[in-house]
């Protein structure tokens, strides 16, 4: 910068001016580039209702789903995202949250310097490798347990659960760890045991931060696209049990876009599968800034 | 986190009011309080142990059934599409050059927009707006993302599957996260740096520039590295933006036009996360398990060092940045 300045001197305010534009219009960019993804992704979502004439409710409620009746019903993978979602967020709920208080209230110094290293760890780990781990553990270990593929729901909530469960985990830990010591300090000297303490004071307050961590979890899970592609099965029909091959949305998103005509009916229901996805992350966000508002009131009470 | 001014830590004092109670009569109830303090220690360590064997094991089987892969014609022969012996040079070439491309596009706008919002800011709707979006931003699953860069790059700009739409893709990928921990490196220069800076008659961009950003540096580069280890490890965004397909790279051809030429961005270049979802999605190569182990392993390897990398040069820079300080802390 020094160079420049001697090259072409500037006055002070001058620079000051560039600086503040310069570094508004990359906060600038930021903000077109989220209108523009919405933009598109609405426009061409909405394609399949407003040009070839579908109805948003045949959308919504049909189980029939393109290669087998030539319908548009997506309710199957709609179930389907739903049902890893909540699955998998179940499943790695009890450890995540463990994790925290064992970090926070147990033992923080094996906490700190091994666990939260470790799913750190975790976090950085691909998601196509944990589906290639699903692929070659999960699905071979369910069909051994019980029978049939070894596909399905239930596999694809498993290896969801580990995916997830750093970014819950660490969420939780902060969470915990900003419960003030006082209120520690104060069910001790009413005589309370450490675990007493921990469920009745410590999680209690840290409820909501830890609702948010759970929040941000199942949007992870809902968004994610290979992992699930790769073990969920794949076949758009209504789900009839957790063992048997099924399909979440980015899972016939990832199949279906390359082999589809950008301007067809086919094309345009893929869109609107993508819809509901973005749709349902901009929920999830929501849900997080409610938790955080009423947090907020109920502090301020 | 205990307590910084009481001596007692949780521990010692839980197992104070046990032993209190043992002395006094036990009540049913205490006697219950007791046990299910216990139940739950033990739980409590259970779920942590599990954790670490869940790390562990996912770690160990993919380096187990992967590093014997490993070979150096396997790191730079060509992929094969029908029969065993494929090789992932070309992958790890296209891996590392988007990675190089998105973070040159990337890091400069984050910084950008970090700088923003962390200097300058003013409480008005810009600044609601840009918080909004990068909320947005990082919660839109990757796979959405990769779909609008299929749609805007590949099909309305008619760039195709190609290097420079895989990249702006990641960059959109990336931004999010880049401007969030940039903002926090940025945020916790402490305020007298910056009042001292100001008093001196520098202004606003110039205190940011030769105070602040040195002294964010070392959150700075840690946060690009993570970003960098999340880029190379993405797959759902870039399988209909970079494409599914690695040429064969020719290293005397340097006609950017060419589809042979390393550094050609207009042709269509498949990621070594992509092609373990490729090859072991469609089961067509008869040696796909090996191939996506081997190539798991060399990703996990990867980013591992990525992690590293991080703590050691985090730990460098911000001991070099401040060795001219009063604290002596060794690192």
């Amino acid at each position: 910068m020094p160079k420049a300045l001697r090259r072409k001197p500037l006055g002070k305010r001058q620079l000051e001016l560039v600086g503040k534009i310069t570094t508004a219009a990359c906060g600038a960019v930021v903000i077109l580039l989220v209108f523009t993804i919405i933009f598109l992704v609405v426009s061409r979502g909405l394609r399949t209702f407003t040009v070839d004439g579908q109805s948003l409710w045949a959308f919504l409620s049909g189980t029939s789903w393109l290669p087998e009746g030539g319908g548009i019903g997506a309710l199957p993978m709609i179930v389907g995202s739903f049902a890893v979602t909540l699955l998998s967020t179940l499943f790695t709920a009890p450890l995540a949250i463990g994790a925290g208080i064992f970090i926070v209230e147990i033992s923080p110094r094996f906490g700190r310097r091994v666990l939260q290293p470790v799913i750190e760890l975790l976090v950085g780990i691909p998601s196509v490798v944990y589906g290639l781990i699903g692929l070659l553990v999960i699905v071979p270990f369910m069909r051994d347990t019980f029978g049939g593929t070894g596909y399905g729901i239930l596999s694809a909530s498993l290896v969801l659960m580990v995916m997830i469960l750093p970014t819950v985990a660490s969420l939780s830990t902060d969470a915990i760890s900003s419960v003030p010591d006082g209120y520690r300090l104060g069910a001790k000297s009413l005589g309370a045991t450490r675990w007493q303490m921990i469920h009745r004071v410590v999680l209690r307050s840290a409820l909501p931060g830890i609702l948010t961590a759970l929040v941000l979890g199942m949007a992870r899970a809902f968004g994610e696209a290979l992992a699930v592609q790769m073990i969920v099965g794949n076949s758009a029909v209504m789900p009839t049990s957790l063992l048997t091959p099924a399909s979440t949305l980015t899972s016939i998103l990832t199949m279906g876009m390359g082999n589809t005509v950008t301007g067809s009916l086919q094309n345009d229901v893929l869109w609107s599968l993508a819809l509901v996805l973005l749709a349902m992350s901009l929920v999830f966000i929501l849900i997080v800034h409610l938790i955080g508002s009423r947090n907020k009131t109920e502090a301020a009470q | 986190m205990t307590a910084p001014s009481t001596p007692p830590t949780p521990d010692a004092e839980g197992d104070e009011v046990v032993s209190a109670a043992e002395g006094v009569v036990t009540t049913a109830l205490t006697a219950r309080a007791r046990r299910s303090n216990t139940i739950a220690t033990v739980i409590l360590c259970v779920i942590a142990s599990i954790i670490c064997v869940i790390l562990i094991g996912l770690i160990g089987y993919i380096l187990y059934n992967g590093v014997g892969h490993l070979s150096w014609s396997f790191l730079t022969s060509i992929p094969q599409s029908f029969k065993a012996g494929g090789g992932i040079g070309p992958e790890i070439f296209n891996s590392l050059y988007l990675l190089v491309l998105t973070l040159l596009i990337s890091v400069p706008i984050g910084l950008g927009a970090s700088i923003y919002l962390c200097e300058y800011a003013p409480d008005n709707r810009m600044t609601a707006g840009i918080r909004t979006a990068i909320e947005v931003l990082s919660s839109l699953p990757s796979i959405v993302v990769g779909l609008f860069g299929m749609l805007l790059f590949v099909i309305q700009l008619g760039w195709g599957f190609s290097v420079i739409s895989g990249a702006l893709t990641l960059t959109v990928f990336n931004l999010p996260i880049l401007v969030r921990v940039i903002e926090q490196a940025l945020a916790s220069v402490p305020s007298t740096q910056r009042e001292a800076g100001l008093a001196l008659g520098l202004t606003h961009w110039e205190t940011m520039l030769h105070v602040t950003i040195p002294a964010a540096l070392p959150g700075i580069v840690t946060s690009v590295i993570l970003s960098a280890g999340r880029v190379f490890g993405e797959a759902a965004a870039l399988i209909y933006t970079a494409g599914q397909s690695a040429p064969a790279l020719d290293w005397s051809n340097w006609n950017l036009l060419s589809l042979s030429c390393p550094l050609n961005v207009m042709r269509p270049a498949e990621t070594l996360a992509v092609h373990i979802w490729k090859i072991s999605s469609e089961g067509i190569v008869p040696d796909g398990h090996a191939v996506a182990n081997g190539t798991a392993a060399l990703l996990i390897i990867v980013i591992l060092a990525f992690n590293l990398l991080m703590r050691s040069l985090g730990a460098h820079l911000s001991k070099r940045l401040t060795a001219g300080g009063t604290t002596g802390r060794e690192g």
